[in-house]
């Protein structure tokens, strides 16, 4: 098993015509995931082909899902179109929504979050690397030849720092890796992934990757403390980042004294998630607990 | 971005939001033509990003344009807590018969927009949070909904703003939304919301923070940026579109991806406490693309960094492989010629490992040495920080 994606998985990819969805179109489907279809409906009825691969292009989310049977939808549209495409995709009701674009404005970003609200779609990110169940499927743009299908569950608001993790224990290898983005509004949270990953008899033990800003971390070592019977280990980025500058992720800027660092490792080793110092550190602590 | 009081006040007046008439100044010459203009007793105003102005005699009353002048001559140039002042707003003086607080911000916890809102203004918000917390409401605004009268005047309710200045306060409130969703705001924070002895309700200072994200449909907001603050290595960098932050350090970093640069700069203080307590120089994500020109702007500006003594170069080769990496840093090398002289620590790992690092053994540059953990690495580049 793996979470929220596997092989059965059938993918469509809105924006694949433009030069990122294209890349990494190609690349998803060279590591072997269903690209079903692409979206723009200036295109629609063409066919683009990825050597040897036609792939059908539709005018909509709800055409593409009507006629491929896509359940996840990757989102590589450009941050003026990205809030309508996502509308799109939530109101076609598609199972699962990945948002990779970044620099979208967070007013954008909350109003989906509002608008997907009981509705039928989990959206991942905005501004992530998406998600990869190693040898199964791979949503996003993670590099697939890190590693292979495993017992880790990963789950990480940055994007290399995913791929650092994947690659330290890549011998062991991972049931899903889930990148969730570093914005401050973000579809998928830790918590979620946490509990899919406690519910998913393939995963084992689980690494968390956190970094500075907003209480997200805290909340999530709240929950494992009380949900996840599994092993956790966790890993935050941003000990020495200054107040008030933002790095790269809108949302690790820290405001006041909550959000730092320290605060959320202090929150995950009280709810007995052993923290490593660095990546590597983080990577041997696994080891210790799988034994790998 | 953070806005100065007088932007703030001038974009909420433009959305209709009552303020004083006022002005800002460079000089105490323009703050007496301002003074003049408004003819009557006014304030004079520190314009710095920092709590605490008035206790450090950044806010005077003057009473007469040739006083303001003379204000304006003691706040310009004061040092707030590190902030130079370098404007002054000139602003109508005005009694205050109450005090109260509105704001709408962002509320990332619950992933939603939240109006906080107390006829208890004028203290720090924060303390009245903790200390009564019942005496501050919190709305959460629906994004997609937003805030119309009707629900302003729930905020306002819910806040027990009195019968006299109700209708005054929700409007404002509509206002005030009107400024936070079409500015693309994270912050719109009044404090003090005023009533004046006349009973008019205004907002006397104001808070504001906007999305930089989403500046391809805010023109108007790049104007608002203070290029007197910025770095002159931030700006430099800015300018060639790097993500580069500057810090008060000596190993100059660079990597790929923000969450990567991040913990490089905590894995290189970590290590640095063994050398004398040498810390990071800069923050800088040259991105997933890794390209050779990325990898030059991306050098030059950290070696222009006279604090810089050692350069940690930390590449995870995802979708760029280590190859192409190893490929942009000789070519980088070169481009910089003899601007390059000081030593480089280049740590890569991930996709065609081997034939990057093979690469950069092969061009044998004598101020590259190359270590294959990060950890090891890191502590490399501390210690030729610190030599």
């Amino acid at each position: 098993m793996s979470i929220f994606l596997n092989e059965n998985s059938k993918v469509i990819v809105q924006g694949m015509t433009g030069s990122e969805g294209m890349k990494h179109t190609s690349r998803m489907l060279a590591s072997g995931t269903a690209i079903v279809g692409g979206v723009n409906p200036r295109k629609a009825g063409q066919n683009v082909d990825f050597d040897g691969t036609s792939v059908p292009v539709f005018g909509s989310v709800a055409d593409a899902m009507k006629e491929t049977g896509a359940d996840v939808s990757v989102i590589f549209v450009p941050p003026p179109f990205a809030k309508a495409a996502a509308i799109e995709a939530v109101d076609a009701q598609i199972g699962l929504a990945v948002i990779i674009t970044e620099g979208i404005p967070v007013h954008d970003s909350t109003y989906v979050w509002a608008h997907a609200q009981g509705g039928a779609t989990r959206i991942i990110g905005p501004n992530c690397p998406g998600l990869i169940s190693p040898g199964r499927s791979n949503a996003g743009i993670i590099p697939a030849n890190i590693t292979k299908q495993g017992k880790i569950g990963l789950v990480s608001k940055s994007g290399t720092l995913t791929y650092q993790m994947m690659y330290e224990l890549r011998d062991i290898g991972f049931s899903t890796a889930v990148g969730i983005g570093g914005d401050p509004v973000i579809g998928t949270t830790h918590i979620d992934c946490l509990q899919a990953f406690q519910d998913d008899p393939e995963t084992e033990a689980i690494v968390m990757i956190g970094e500075i800003g907003g209480d997200a971390e805290e909340r999530a070592a709240d929950f494992v403390k009380a949900n996840v019977t599994k092993p956790v280990v966790g890993y935050v980025a941003g000990f020495t980042a200054p107040e008030g500058k933002t790095m790269g992720h809108a949302g690790a800027i820290v405001s006041g004294s909550a959000g730092t660092a320290q605060a959320k490792k202090e929150a995950l080793e009280a709810a007995g998630v052993r923290v490593g110092k660095t990546p590597s550190e983080t990577a041997t602590l696994m080891r210790e607990i799988i034994g790998g | 971005m953070d806005l100065f009081e007088y932007q703030a006040r001038d974009l909420l007046a433009s959305h209709g939001v009552p303020v004083l008439p006022g002005g800002v100044a460079e000089t105490p010459e323009q703050a007496e033509a301002i003074a003049r203009e408004i003819g009557q007793t006014v304030v004079v105003k520190a314009q710095v990003k920092v709590g605490g102005r008035g206790k450090a005699g950044g806010v005077k009353l003057a009473d007469n344009p040739e006083d303001a002048k003379a204000r304006a001559q003691d706040i310009l140039g004061l040092d707030i807590k590190g902030h130079i002042t370098h404007r002054v707003m000139v602003a109508q003086a005005s009694d205050i018969a109450e005090e109260y607080y509105f704001s709408y911000l962002l509320d990332r916890s619950n992933r939603t927009f939240l109006a906080m809102a107390s006829v208890e203004g004028g203290m720090e918000i924060e303390q009245l949070a903790v200390e009564r917390p019942e005496a501050l409401a919190r709305i959460p605004v629906d994004a997609t909904v937003g805030v119309d009268a009707a629900k302003a005047a729930e905020i306002v309710d819910a806040a027990g703003f009195a019968p006299e200045v109700r209708d005054q306060v929700i409007a404002i409130a509509v206002q005030l939304w009107d400024a936070f969703s079409k500015e693309d705001a994270t912050l719109v924070e009044v404090n003090p919301l005023a009533k004046a002895p006349d009973g008019t309700v205004l907002a006397l200072d104001a808070k504001i923070t906007l999305d930089e994200n989403a500046g391809f449909r805010q023109p108007a907001h790049e104007a608002l940026e203070d290029a007197a603050a910025a770095d002159p290595l931030e700006a430099a960098a800015k300018e060639k579109d790097l993500n580069y932050v500057k810090l008060e350090g000596e190993v100059g970093i660079i990597g790929n991806g923000a969450g990567l640069v991040m913990s490089t700069l905590d894995v290189v203080a970590y290590a640095g406490e063994e050398f004398g307590g040498v810390r990071p120089a800069n923050f800088l994500d040259i991105g997933g693309g890794a390209s050779a020109e990325v990898m030059a702007n991306g050098l030059g500006i950290i070696l222009s960094d006279p604090a810089v003594k050692s350069v940690f170069v930390n590449v995870f080769g995802g979708i760029t492989a280590c190859d192409a990496v190893a490929n942009g840093i000789v070519a980088a090398l070169q481009q910089l010629g003899d601007q390059a002289t000081k030593p480089l620590v280049v740590r890569l790992d991930g996709n065609n490992v081997e034939e990057g690092r093979r690469i950069l053994a092969d061009a044998n540059h004598p101020l590259v040495t190359v270590v294959d953990t990060m950890d090891g690495a890191a502590r490399r580049a501390a210690e030729l920080a610190a030599a």
